[in-house]
């Protein structure tokens, strides 16, 4: 039986730390990308190939050294019912593709739930931390030490001049993809969003809004990540990306401090009719949650609202996913039905926080 | 910014385009997106980054309206894992990593219009870093006996031909 407790509950245990600027990074990613020497990459190699690449890269766990950053449980993605794959995504915790184009596909999750190693994905290996804030040099600095350790073990391929060698041209050179997740409501209001985006795609990086089930756009967060890998050493990816990060906090700060004093009632109004909303209304829809989630967020930063934590709502985040919902109530359940337990959810949760 | 599309709604989605050298960017609303049914990352069967590079792939000057005899690319072919250039080029991933070897030659402008650069100066596997370094020392050494060779001290040139005898061994071990 695989152990499922990755499951069960919304939050990582990371999630409920206090970290660093985490009213507006939500999170910090690092993903390296390496891939075995002597084996086709998993999209061409075969069920043995892949299953002899698993065997190889899971052996390498009981080595102490790689023990030393925790206790690491297995999952195989066979042994996973799909629901629970689903939770795994909405929790970032595995991508969409190791759930839908993996043969002999694994996760391997820490006990915490920040380092998870992804296996036969579009690459062998896919190392990834994931931290609550504005900790991307902490994360590039634990994911690189496992890179370390998997390499003591294992040969990579490796190419003088290209460097790691990986499925997708675009990963090529360090393997490296350093992304933070922003909540920037106050630039999309003041309608400055978008001469800050393009100034950032200027300097190598790419921006993408959070997307939920389908398409639907999710409040007000944005996913800033490097573009390159090849001809800048990592720690030049990751200092670029933090400098930029730390000018977009401080554009995002400036903005809702002038929200603030120029327009109090008006953010306040905002503010208490997306918190009556989710405090009683009786059907929220994925993409009406994600707005309103975003305004109580921002009222929770700027002390508007008393009670509620960064920390509930990063959880209601993830609980609010479809997934998620039809772990709690049920798996048969319609779009519609869907709206109204997550009304419920919402409303329960916020109720008990205020309680507490 | 507003979404190209239809100028209503903001653009959420920002994309750099390059085929045949020539950039184009696309900034469009998820709606806009989803009708196209395409640029909807994270979601399957939609939009992935291997549409997007299959045109950046697809560059060669003559393929424009489908000329006449194929381009000397489209007969690259990895000998390790059998994927050839024209497929690479439509699917926008290798096969293995020999595919980069068989695939040298295109490679330079394909890398350079991704990530401005065609080389990597990042972190080296400490392992293999080691041995890239004795092979580099192994050269120097043979080129110091052709050296002692030519100036006939015999006796220097049998030390370093020992010595690189013991490096040579050093590479065979691991
Ligand atoms: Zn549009
Ligand atoms: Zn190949």
């Amino acid at each position: 039986m695989p152990n499922l407790r990755f499951t069960e509950k919304a939050l990582s245990d990371w999630m409920r730390s206090d970290a660093a600027d985490s009213e507006i990074v939500i999170s910090s990613r690092v993903r390296i990308a390496r891939n075995l020497q002597h084996y086709p990459f998993p999209m061409l190699a075969s069920n043995e190939q892949s299953e002899e690449v698993l065997n190889k890269l899971s052996e390498v766990l009981q080595y102490d050294d790689v023990h030393a950053f925790g206790d690491f449980h297995t999952l195989d993605l066979i042994d996973i019912d799909d629901l629970d794959k689903r939770v795994l995504v909405e929790k970032h915790l595995i991508s969409p593709s190791l759930v839908n184009e993996s043969r002999n596909g694994a996760v391997i999750l820490s006990e915490d739930e920040s380092v998870s190693i992804m296996i036969n994905e579009e690459d062998h290996l896919r190392i990834q931390c994931l931290y609550p804030g504005f900790q991307v040099k902490e994360a590039w600095e634990k994911a690189s030490a496992i890179d370390d350790a998997f390499e003591a073990h294992v040969d990579y391929a490796f190419d003088d001049r290209r460097g790691y060698l990986t499925s997708c041209p675009t990963n090529v050179g360090t393997g490296v993809r350093a992304s933070v997740m922003m909540h920037l409501p106050a630039l999309v209001m003041t309608q400055q969003i978008g001469r800050i985006l393009t100034a950032v795609s200027q300097v190598g990086l790419t921006v993408r809004g959070i997307y939920g089930e389908g398409s639907e756009a999710m409040g007000n967060l944005f996913q800033i990540s490097n573009q390159i890998t090849l001809g800048q050493t990592e720690q030049e990816v990751i200092d670029n990306l933090h400098s930029v990060v730390l000018q977009m906090i401080g554009h995002e700060r400036t903005a809702r401090e002038r929200l603030i004093t120029d327009s109090r009632l008006r953010i306040t109004d905002r503010v208490m009719r997306s918190y009556g909303i989710l405090s009683h209304a009786a059907i929220v829809d994925s993409k009406e949650a994600a707005q309103r989630l975003s305004d109580v967020r921002l009222g929770v930063d700027l002390g508007l609202l008393d009670g509620l934590s960064i920390t509930v709502m990063n959880e209601l985040n993830v609980m609010t996913q479809p997934g998620f919902l039809q772990k709690t109530f049920g798996e048969d359940m319609r779009t519609d039905e869907r709206d109204i337990y997550r009304a419920q959810l919402i409303r329960d949760t916020i109720n008990a926080a205020n309680q507490s | 910014m507003l979404c190209q599309e239809c100028n209503k709604r903001p653009a959420t989605l920002h994309f750099t385009k390059i085929v045949n050298g020539e950039k184009t960017e696309f900034h469009i609303c998820e709606s806009c997106a989803r009708e196209k049914g395409e640029m909807i990352p994270g979601t399957a069967g939609g939009f992935s980054i291997h549409n997007l590079l299959s045109g950046l792939l697809d560059f060669e000057p003559s393929g424009k309206n489908g000329s006449a005899g194929a381009p000397p690319a489209q007969s690259l072919r990895c000998e390790e894992c059998g994927m050839t250039y024209s497929q690479f080029s439509k699917i926008g991933r290798f096969g293995c990593s020999s595919c980069y070897k068989y695939f040298d030659s295109r490679l330079d402008p394909l890398f350079k219009r991704v990530h401005g650069s065609t080389s990597h100066v990042g972190k080296v596997p400490a392992r293999a870093g080691g041995r890239i370094k004795v092979k580099r020392q192994i050269t120097d050494l043979k080129r110091d006996l052709q050296e002692s060779i030519t100036q006939e001290e015999f006796e220097k040139a049998a030390q370093i031909r020992d010595q690189i005898r013991e490096l040579e061994k050093e590479i065979a071990e691991e």
